[in-house]
């Protein structure tokens, strides 16, 4: 099939994908997979791009391991990649509550939040490996939250009836971050890891075919370089900032894997964007970034609108008869806690709707006093004080005495570039890990499974299948001069240049907003297909305007934040369009992705199982992307429309 | 509001830096600091000159990235807050804003207002870490740990490694950085069997690379954005002269 905007290539299959029962799939590929002897380890190098709890995990382990290990971040030090930023907890199926959990229900509830778009087998193998996480994170020292008899506590999140979230009060990706940067730490001293903070992976080095190394740009000195290595790992992140305004730091990018994608990496499911509920609203156009509340907050407080629209009094003097807890009324079952994609769309239903509070109508209120009615101040403070503290610092506003205001926000991307059980993309030697790969959320993410997943592949998955490649290394020494490796240099300095040559008159920032409010506007909660079509040609025509008009100040032999800012943004230019056609192709809604022309008569989401159950990968050519489907078969879990009444 | 700003300019580690003026209008209460250089930035570029370089990643005050000596003070006057938390509603009309980078021997600027702290990480590899290999762990709940000594780790555990604390010393000193992480893992069962190496190695590691002694002044704590307590200091003193050992 073909159309104005892509063309249809042949299905592709996850080739390691293991079968037979569920539960021991990992096993059967553990055992089926090759080993690399010891001795043989200590001669081969791997590069990890990315120091977050993927890449700082997989690093360190990997290092464990006897492998040389090359790790690279933007960031001045590993330990503030953005995993750093997360708050709410990391999910494991340890039943440690006897509340009913199970790898199984945690393997079912992972499934169908993710809309019946994942793969069972990786999701059954998170599940699984889920428990081991909690022990090492435990040995490495890492404060969890804990009960006065000395166990670990646990809450609830979105999306689940059981208790199952560790946490670290508000604070637990840092405390799961530090855990994996203090293990990389121990490599680095140990000389087992040769760390490269503040240096960008700017393009990908293949040689034969296989991925051989990244080219850097150094970015105190501006030094463009080469690094090989047998394998190389990409842990870069998550792409949410396309949209400009996001809950991502300000650094996070698409180019690591937007390289590789236009080296032949097939990018899967780009379009899959997770929309978080609660987040501190917009205050102006000078806004520079969205912060999150975390989902846990949702255990607690209650989420209300005024009955009525274009009702102007303070929180307090509205009666509760004439306010609207809209959750619980719609949702009885799952009432607060609903699923993040569900909570956000009745978030902009009732704002559309008219009944929005504060600046501009855009925000509902997150309400704790009935929590600290039954609790008592203290035990609130106890749970979320860090996230009272945090509000209070950029509203002005003390959530003990007046409600939150939020709405919702870009937060994740369950899309990344595509890549089979082992983590491996469709480059061989190129492995991709936590929210960089699409692996194991399906169209949407529930809540504490990212840091779950982050750790699953980099302490457990990717050091046990990255073997089964290496067996056959070391592979042909390199050099500069090889002509592979130079012409991937070349083009990264040729870039480089180009975007300094310009010499226009806009900033890059000011590009980035306009892109940005183009993916909001029509590739954000609700897409339809003439927003796409129109999307894509804005794209386009903005994109054209930044390679003729950006003003990109300074020399590139410095330190040049916005040199660095341009280049990712030319990548998210190129991505964006990429996700407007992924959403546009899909005429389907599954899970953050929600087209208007696809909905029950009760506004859900509506799935179209028998067009659509496929991971859409997509194959960069230059001009229109080509479609590889590769089709989902559900064993143990069956589709059905997903309901939380 | 109008603001003027006295920014420390500094081309590169080599060349000398001096503070420039620069007048900026309509910044709204409701801004964030970073963003208000950011309106700066914005209208440098377009009038050809170069932007200001200075270090921020998370924007809300948990990476450590950002930071900034705000008018004498590491982050600023508010308490407990990152540069980058802190908002335009602290300032008036009208004020003069001193805006300069951390200044300590041991972090060189690079450019501007940033700076290179990579000494924080000497520190942690020295030794700030649990030797556990994947996979090794028992069971989580193997090893039961008092809530008070869980809560009192965590406290510690959440420095952000920004650097305000040396910053504000005026010795220069990594005490209550390096405090805060043997006191974290101190606490901790799993932390035991390194505790007394981990404490030599790390408290000799910031004296080798230049950070001065701790004369317990407490500014750091003062201008702590996580309000890590200077008692983390005393721990670590105990622990380095070998109490460790004992179990304290
Ligand atoms: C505010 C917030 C709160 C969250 N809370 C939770 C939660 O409670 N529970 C949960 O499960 N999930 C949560 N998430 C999601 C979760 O934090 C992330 O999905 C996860 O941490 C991503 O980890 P990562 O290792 O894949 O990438 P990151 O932690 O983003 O690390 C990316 C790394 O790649 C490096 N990098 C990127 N590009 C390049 C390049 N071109 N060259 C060199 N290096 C590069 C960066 O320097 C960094 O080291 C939250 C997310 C946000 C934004
Ligand atoms: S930018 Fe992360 S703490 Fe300020």
């Amino acid at each position: 099939m073909s159309t104005e905007f892509y063309r249809t290539g042949a299905p592709i299959e996850d080739g390691k994908a293991p079968d037979g029962v569920i539960a021991e799939r990992w096993d059967n590929r553990r055992f089926a997979a090759k080993l690399v002897n010891p001795a043989n380890k200590r001669k081969l190098t791997v590069i990890v791009v990315g120091t977050g709890l993927a890449g700082g995990s997989a690093a360190a382990t990997l290092a464990e391991l006897g492998y040389d290990v090359k790790s690279f971040c933007y960031q001045d030090s590993p330990r503030r990649a953005h995993s750093i930023a997360a708050q709410g907890g990391i999910n494991a199926a340890k039943n440690y509550r006897g509340d009913g959990d199970s790898v199984h229900r945690l393997f079912y509830d992972t499934v169908k939040g993710g809309d019946f778009r994942s793969r069972e087998s990786n999701v059954y193998r998170l599940a699984q490996v889920s428990v081991e996480i909690i022990d090492q994170c435990v040995a490495q020292g890492v404060p969890f939250a804990r009960e006065y008899g000395g166990l670990l506590d646990t809450r609830s999140f979105g999306g689940a009836q059981v208790s199952r979230t560790f946490y670290a009060r508000g604070q637990t990706g840092q405390q799961l971050l530090l855990g994996a940067y203090q293990a990389m730490a121990r490599q680095i001293q140990a000389g087992k890891i040769e760390m490269h903070p503040r240096t960008e992976m700017l393009d990908l080095i293949l040689v034969d075919g296989r991925a051989r190394g990244v080219v850097t740009r150094d970015l105190v000195t501006g030094e463009v370089r080469n690094h090989f290595a047998d394998a190389v790992v990409l842990a870069s992140g998550g792409y949410g900032n396309v949209f400009f305004l996001s809950t991502n730091a300000k650094g996070c990018n698409v180019t690591a894997i937007w390289r590789a994608h236009r080296k032949g990496a097939l990018f899967a499911n780009p379009c899959y964007t997770q929309i978080h509920p609660t987040c501190i609203p917009v205050s102006g156009d000078h806004q520079s970034k969205l912060t999150l509340m975390s989902e846990s907050l949702r255990n607690d407080g209650r989420v209300w609108v005024p009955l009525t629209g274009g009702d102007t009094r303070a929180p307090a003097d509205i009666p509760e008869a004439e306010r609207d807890y809209y959750l619980e009324r719609i949702y009885p079952s799952f009432g607060n806690l609903v699923p993040r994609d569900i909570a956000s769309r009745a978030a902009k239903n009732v704002c559309d709707e008219g009944r929005g509070v504060g600046p501009g109508g855009l925000g509902v209120y997150l309400d704790f006093a009935d929590a600290i009615a039954r609790l008592g101040r203290d035990a609130v403070a106890a749970k979320y004080g860090n996230l009272f503290e945090m509000y209070e610092r950029i509203t002005g506003e003390d959530p003990f005495e007046t409600p939150m205001r939020i709405y919702p926000a870009v937060h994740y991307t369950m899309g990344g570039l595509w890549v089979d059980y082992d983590l491996q993309a469709t480059i061989p030697g190129l492995f991709v890990i936590g929210e960089a790969n699409f692996s194991d959320h399906g169209a949407n993410r529930l809540g504490a499974s990212a840091l779950m997943q982050g750790l699953a592949d980099g302490y457990f998955v990717l050091p046990n299948t990255i073997g089964d490649y290496l067996a056959a290394g070391p592979f042909e020494p390199l050099d500069d001069a090889h002509p592979e490796v130079a012409d991937a240099a070349e083009a990264v300095r040729t870039r480089v240049a180009k975007l300094l040559a310009v010499n226009g008159s806009r900033t890059p920032d000011s590009f980035h907003r306009e892109l940005g409010r183009i993916m909001w506007d029509y590739c954000g909660m609700e897409r339809t297909d003439a927003g796409l079509r129109k999307a894509v040609g804005l794209i386009q025509a903005l994109r054209e305007e930044f390679w003729r008009d950006v003003l990109v100040s300074g020399e590139s032999e410095e330190l040049n934040q916005q040199l660095e800012k341009a280049g990712r943004i030319a990548d998210f230019f190129e991505l964006a369009e990429l996700m407007c056609i992924d959403a546009l192709h899909r005429t389907e809604s599954c899970g953050g992705h929600f087209r208007g022309e696809s909905q029950t008569p009760d506004g859900e989401a509506l799935r179209d199982d028998e067009t659509f159950s496929y991971v859409a990968a997509w194959e960069y050519t230059g001009d229109r992307p080509v479609l590889h489907r590769e089709h989902l078969t559900f064993e143990y879990v069956k589709p059905s429309q997903r309901s939380y009444k | 509001m109008n603001l003027t700003l006295k920014v420390w300019r500094q081309k590169n580690a080599t060349s000398r830096g001096h503070l420039t003026t620069y007048r900026v209008k309509e910044i709204s209460p409701d801004m964030s600091f970073l963003e208000m250089l950011d309106v700066l930035n914005e209208r440098l570029i377009l009038d050809g000159d170069d932007p200001i370089a200075f270090d921020h990643d998370c924007r809300e005050g948990i990476c450590g990235m950002c930071g900034l000596v705000i008018n004498g003070v590491p982050h600023g006057e508010q308490r407990a807050t990152t540069t980058c938390q802190l908002h335009m509603r602290h300032f008036k009309d009208g004020d003069t804003i001193v805006i300069e980078p951390w200044r300590a021997a041991p972090f060189p600027v690079v450019k501007d207002l940033v700076v290179d702290r990579s000494a924080f990480d000497r520190i942690i590899e020295a030794g700030g870490y649990v030797s556990v290999p994947t996979g090794s762990a028992p069971d989580a709940h193997a090893v039961p740990v008092p809530k008070a000594s869980a809560d009192t780790a965590f406290d510690a555990a959440t420095c952000i490694g920004c650097g305000a604390c040396v910053a504000a010393c005026p010795n220069g000193s990594a005490s209550l950085f390096t405090a805060a992480k043997i006191t974290h893992l101190g606490l901790l069962p799993q932390g035991q069997p390194e505790r007394a190496r981990r404490a030599r190695a790390m408290v000799e590691t910031a004296d080798e690379l230049g950070f001065g002694g701790c004369t317990n002044i407490g500014e750091c704590t003062a201008v702590c954005p996580k309000g890590i307590p200077l008692a983390t200091i005393a721990r670590m003193n105990a622990d380095y002269l070998g109490l460790a050992a004992t179990g304290d």
